[in-house]
């Protein structure tokens, strides 16, 4: 809606894709058996105490580095609140002094998102409401599993600069991959894994305060987080146009009825009662842990989008203008396709045919593109630059490679994809201009959309196999000499 | 009521050699002590749970090893008690408290573990103020421990039931918990050896916590090289403890014997006025140690006065934390109700006695919003005094020397009633415990009434080898009279 | 206070604790008032670091042991009554 402007904050929680438990050895699996991966430390058992996973502490950093963060000293708080689900009834995690601060993300359209903070906890357990339709306050009692009690998280808590739902979808896309790429989590939304809260606001656009928010919770997919945008973007508006407030709350999303309902805290203010966790000690991000952290991991995807974007700028005036382009860098390489693109042009094809061709026909099956031999595929181009093969003729030899495997030009030969020879061309661009006296007059004043009709022409009755490129050729060479 | 001295069972290193020599048995050894328990128990009230078969279990499996020639370790066939906030697997543990009912912990404490690798045997789990909050055994759920010096009068506390349990000669050795004097102060009320070491040089894993922060695992044993063997078995560095420092057990008992000459002793001059007859014992402490040829002088260290009031912000605040999860849901009592939130609440209602939960509430106000920065944060920046003033203190002396509690052993119902003036027993105490170094409590005199003093010998960080000398020669010069174990 | 400790008190436990409370708070108010400018705040007496352990696998209990402990348990889960509050 006009005159509005949206601000949104995600904290996204992400499970760490660790072997064992933050604190314990117990393990960090989803789908067991419940009450299996249980032990004193992380049922709370009188006595226990919690010892870091040094993976834990790797992985963590491993995502500050990829969000652009500082890694600084941290130390883990209690937060302190009573729930079934929480053994200890508080939650180790990390406050005031976070591991990983001040980042950022970029996304796809070149716009950055900053992150105030990605800092360290542990999971709670899963209760399963039962009776009420297993929604919480009209069941008759609960059921608690510690499967999942102790499982090392990362928060990432994003600044408020989100403005639309679609920016808010497309930086948790963004951030997932990032979380895939690093090896830091399986980023699986419907497992849990990925789990997003929204803090929506809206405020009159040109204001610079920002409006009363309100953290919109059970936000299940991408499409509920978009969906549950939109639509409390809206509620607020509403209530302000109506000349009222919006209350600071926490809402639920509920997929059902597509809309947002209040949850009604049943009693005080929560107040947490941090205080420095005395069973822990301090966390300093040492050459050792970031060496470890470091380890094995590639460039993040905006990096590689760069890369890219400036082989490109580089290899191509065409590239230069920021067309069509911008999605296909996007699709190589969310699909882990660049580097085949930066292969072929090492190898002499031209960058900008190389991107096209993977982001369209290599794209339709991704896992055998990963396979193509770099080499090949910039024959296979070069053979298209250069007319040899029309650009319908590299597509079916491109399929077949995929498919098959073997060399470009052994492939052309087998599907009769021989050049047409410059005579019979030559005749062939005559008929049609003696077939046509009409557009050739057209074309010759100066007509540019006629040429594609023309063109037309001839790959029809060439059957596809005349190269483009060289008839425009030879249109332009008759029509000037 | 006065106590008469009683039969000895012998110095640790004497049970443990003729067990590995062959010459007694464990099972013998073991019978002794639990004669000397059916004697005493129903007088004294020592323990929560005399684990008799277990015991018999564990002395055969001692004896079984000497048969096969193998050796059981340096506590063999040692009967010793356990305070009853340490785990033991399948056998009740309850803090003393309602709340904990029924529970079987799946798991040992670190503690324990080392206990048995070195051949003790454990008689039972020993009686506490609940969850170690006290000074007299008084909160503890299932009643009162007696003082074997006078059984109306209390053992003091927490750890009243292992004091109470070596001081009548049930077992040679046990062990407690120590958090802002529950060691020290009950030794020295039973006229025991107890010892609190440094932070992190005793495994927490397996002690129920009370203060995570100050609470340490330490012996009680009726003479100095008893209570440095049991220290040096239980010590060491254990993984589950993220708080447990990364360096090998204190060698003690090697150094025992070799006195005090050239030493520097601090007597803290602030604590003197606490308690006439206690005050007094420890400027004849210091004369004795003169006499060893230490060189004594009187400190002031005013800073340590903040030690009380800190540690009763530091101390309720640890402890709401970690007593939130006795909330019905997982084990122990549960109270019903028709909500979870109604259900947890009822649960602790009951659960916990007053004191406990007295000690909840100033822990959940010092942390709550608004009220941190003015209590729980500024304790712990007058923690940081204390530490400092220790530092400056420990530039002139190696040891210091203070009473271990401002008054003998109270008789029971006098100071129930008043928080504030039970609070004040761990006035000497606090201190070290705040600073996480070390102190030991040896008996050192009687008062007129009969009843044993303590001496506490404080040292700075990991300084348990000299605190123990000095410990050693201030028993050395203590009248024999002054110490248990005794038979009520 | 009680609600946030969640300990349901009867009336005579709340007016005595009430007094009591103000005992002591006004007994550890030498604390409050200390003058603490340029102090930092001791959390632990000793001043440890990555204090860390690496990512194996250990055993976890048997569920029928962690179970018989349970109050009540049902369907392999640890049972509570209905849950009025949602998790923050």
């Amino acid at each position: 809606m006009t005159g509005y402007e949206t601000v949104v904050g995600l904290e996204v929680h992400c499970e760490l894709a660790t072997a064992t438990k933050l604190f314990c050895g117990c393990r960090n699996a989803f789908g067991d058996e419940p009450n299996t991966n249980v032990c004193p430390v992380c049922l709370g058992l009188p006595g226990s105490l919690p010892v870091v996973n040094r993976r834990a502490v790797e992985l963590a950093l491993r995502i500050g580095a990829a969000l652009n963060c500082k890694a600084q000293r941290s130390i883990f708080h209690r937060k302190n609140y009573f729930y079934p689900d929480m053994p200890k009834d508080y939650q180790i995690s990390q406050y005031d002094e976070p591991i990983n601060v001040d980042g950022w993300l970029e996304l796809p359209d070149g716009s950055r998102v900053g992150v105030e903070r990605a800092h360290m906890e542990e999971d709670t357990g899963k209760t399963t409401h039962v009776g009420g339709g297993g929604r919480i306050h009209e069941a008759g009692y609960s059921l608690v599993d510690y499967n999942r009690a102790g499982v090392p998280l990362v928060e990432i808590v994003s600044r408020p600069d989100i403005r639309s739902a679609a920016q808010a979808r497309a930086y948790v896309d963004e951030l997932r991959s990032i979380l895939v790429a690093t090896g830091a989590s399986d980023g699986r939304m419907e497992e849990g894994s990925l789990r997003v809260d929204a803090n929506v606001s809206v405020r009159p656009a040109g204001a610079t305060e920002y409006g009363t928010r309100c953290e919109v919770k059970n936000l299940n997919s991408l499409r509920s987080l978009e969906r549950a945008i939109d639509y409390e973007v809206a509620r607020q508006i509403e209530l302000l146009e109506a000349g009222e407030r919006v209350s600071q709350e926490t809402r639920h999303w509920d997929e059902g009825d597509s809309s947002t309902h209040s949850m009604r805290s049943k009693e005080e203010a929560n107040d947490y009662r941090y205080f420095p966790e005395p069973d822990l000690t301090p966390l300093v991000p040492d050459v050792a842990l970031l060496t470890a952290a470091a380890e094995g991991v590639g460039a993040m995807p905006a990096e590689r989008r760069h890369r890219l974007s400036n082989l490109l700028a580089a290899g191509s005036e065409l590239a230069t203008r920021r067309d069509g382009s911008t999605d296909q860098v996007v699709t190589v390489v969310d699909l882990g396709l660049d580097e085949l693109v930066h292969g072929a042009v090492a190898a002499g094809a031209d960058p900008r045919l190389a991107l096209a061709r993977a982001a369209n026909e290599a794209a339709a099956n991704p896992d055998a593109a990963k396979l193509l031999d770099p080499m090949a595929f910039a024959a296979l181009l070069k053979m298209e630059s250069s007319g040899q093969l029309s650009a319908t003729q590299s597509k079916e030899v491109l399929a077949e490679l995929m498919s098959k495997g073997g060399d470009p030009g052994q492939i052309a030969r087998r599907l009769g994809y021989e050049q047409m020879d410059n005579a019979s061309l030559g005749s062939m661009v005559d008929e049609v201009i003696a077939a046509n006296p009409q557009e050739w007059r057209r074309y010759r004043e100066g007509d540019d959309k006629v040429a594609q009709f023309l063109l037309g022409q001839v790959m029809k009755s060439s059957k596809g196999r005349a190269n483009g490129k060289l008839v425009a050729e030879a249109f332009a060479f008759r029509r000037d000499a | 009521m006065t106590a008469s001295p009683a039969p000895e069972l012998g110095s640790l290193a004497g049970i443990a050699a003729s067990v590995r020599a062959g010459e007694r048995s464990a099972r013998a050894v073991l019978a002794v002590s639990l004669d000397r328990v059916r004697e005493l128990e129903g007088d004294l009230h020592c323990f929560n749970e005399v684990t008799v078969e277990a015991a018999e279990a564990d002395a055969d499996a001692v004896d079984r090893m000497v048969r096969a020639g193998l050796d059981p370790g340096p506590l063999a066939g040692v009967p010793v008690a356990l305070k009853d906030n340490l785990c033991t697997v399948g056998i009740p543990t309850t803090c003393s408290s309602k709340i904990l009912a029924g529970w079987l912990p799946p798991y040992d404490a670190t503690v324990v573990s080392r206990l048995r690798d070195a051949g003790a045997v454990a008689i039972g789990k020993t009686n506490l103020d609940e969850f170690a909050m006290g000074s007299s055994t008084e909160n503890s759920a299932f009643g009162p421990t007696r003082n074997p010096w006078d059984l109306g009068r209390v053992p003091g506390g927490s750890s009243g039931g292992s004091a109470a349990a070596v001081a009548a000669g049930m077992v040679p050795l046990a062990f407690g918990s120590d958090t802002g004097g529950s060691i020290r102060q009950p030794a020295a009320l039973c006229g025991i050896v107890g010892v609190k070491p440094t932070y992190g040089v005793v495994s927490r894993y397996g002690l129920i916590a009370f203060a995570s922060s100050l609470d340490q695992i330490g012996p009680f044993a009726t003479t100095v090289a008893d209570a440095a063997l049991g220290l040096e078995v239980i010590a060491g560095h254990d993984p589950m403890d993220s708080t447990s420092l990364d360096r090998p057990a204190p060698s003690l008992l090697a150094t025992l014997d070799e006195g005090v000459s050239g030493l520097r002793v601090g007597i803290v001059a602030d604590f003197l006025s606490a308690g006439s007859e206690c005050g007094d014992a420890v400027v004849a402490a210091a004369e004795a140690l003169a006499a060893a040829g230490a060189k004594v002088d009187q400190v002031r260290i005013p800073e340590l006065l903040l030690g009380l009031p800190a540690y009763y912000v530091i101390a309720p605040a640890e402890a709401s934390s970690n007593l939130s999860r006795y909330d019905g849901v997982r084990y122990g009592l549960r109270v019903d109700g028709p909500d979870a939130e109604t259900m947890n609440a009822r649960t602790r209602g009951e659960g916990f006695g007053a004191e406990v939960k007295r000690r909840i509430m100033m822990g959940t106000y010092a942390l709550s919003a608004g009220y941190y920065d003015a209590y729980y944060g500024q304790a712990q920046k007058a923690r940081t005094l204390v530490i400092r003033a220790f530092e400056a203190a420990y530039r002139d002396f190696d040891v210091l020397l203070t009473p271990t509690t401002p008054s003998v052993a109270f008789p029971f119902g006098s100071k129930v009633d008043d928080p504030i003036e039970m609070y004040m027993c761990d006035l000497c105490s606090i201190p070290s415990s705040l600073a996480g170094h070390p102190a030991a409590s040896v008996p050192f005199a009687l008062s007129p009434e009969g009843l044993p003093i303590g001496v506490q010998v404080l040292a700075p960080a990991l300084g348990e080898a000299v605190m123990m000398r000095v410990a050693a020669s201030l028993e050395a010069a203590a009248p024999r009279e002054a110490r248990g174990p005794v038979t009520p | 206070m009680a609600r946030l400790a969640r300990l349901a008190l009867d009336d005579d436990e709340v007016g005595r604790y009430a007094v009591q409370l103000s005992a002591i708070l006004e007994h550890v108010d030498a604390v409050r008032r200390l003058d603490t400018a340029d102090v930092p705040p001791t959390a632990h007496p000793f001043p440890v670091e990555n204090v860390l352990r690496s990512d194996t696998e250990r055993p976890s209990l048997d569920r029928e042991v962690v179970l018989a402990q349970a109050p009540v348990a049902e369907n392999d889960r640890f049972r509570v009554p209905r849950i009025m509050g949602e998790a923050p």
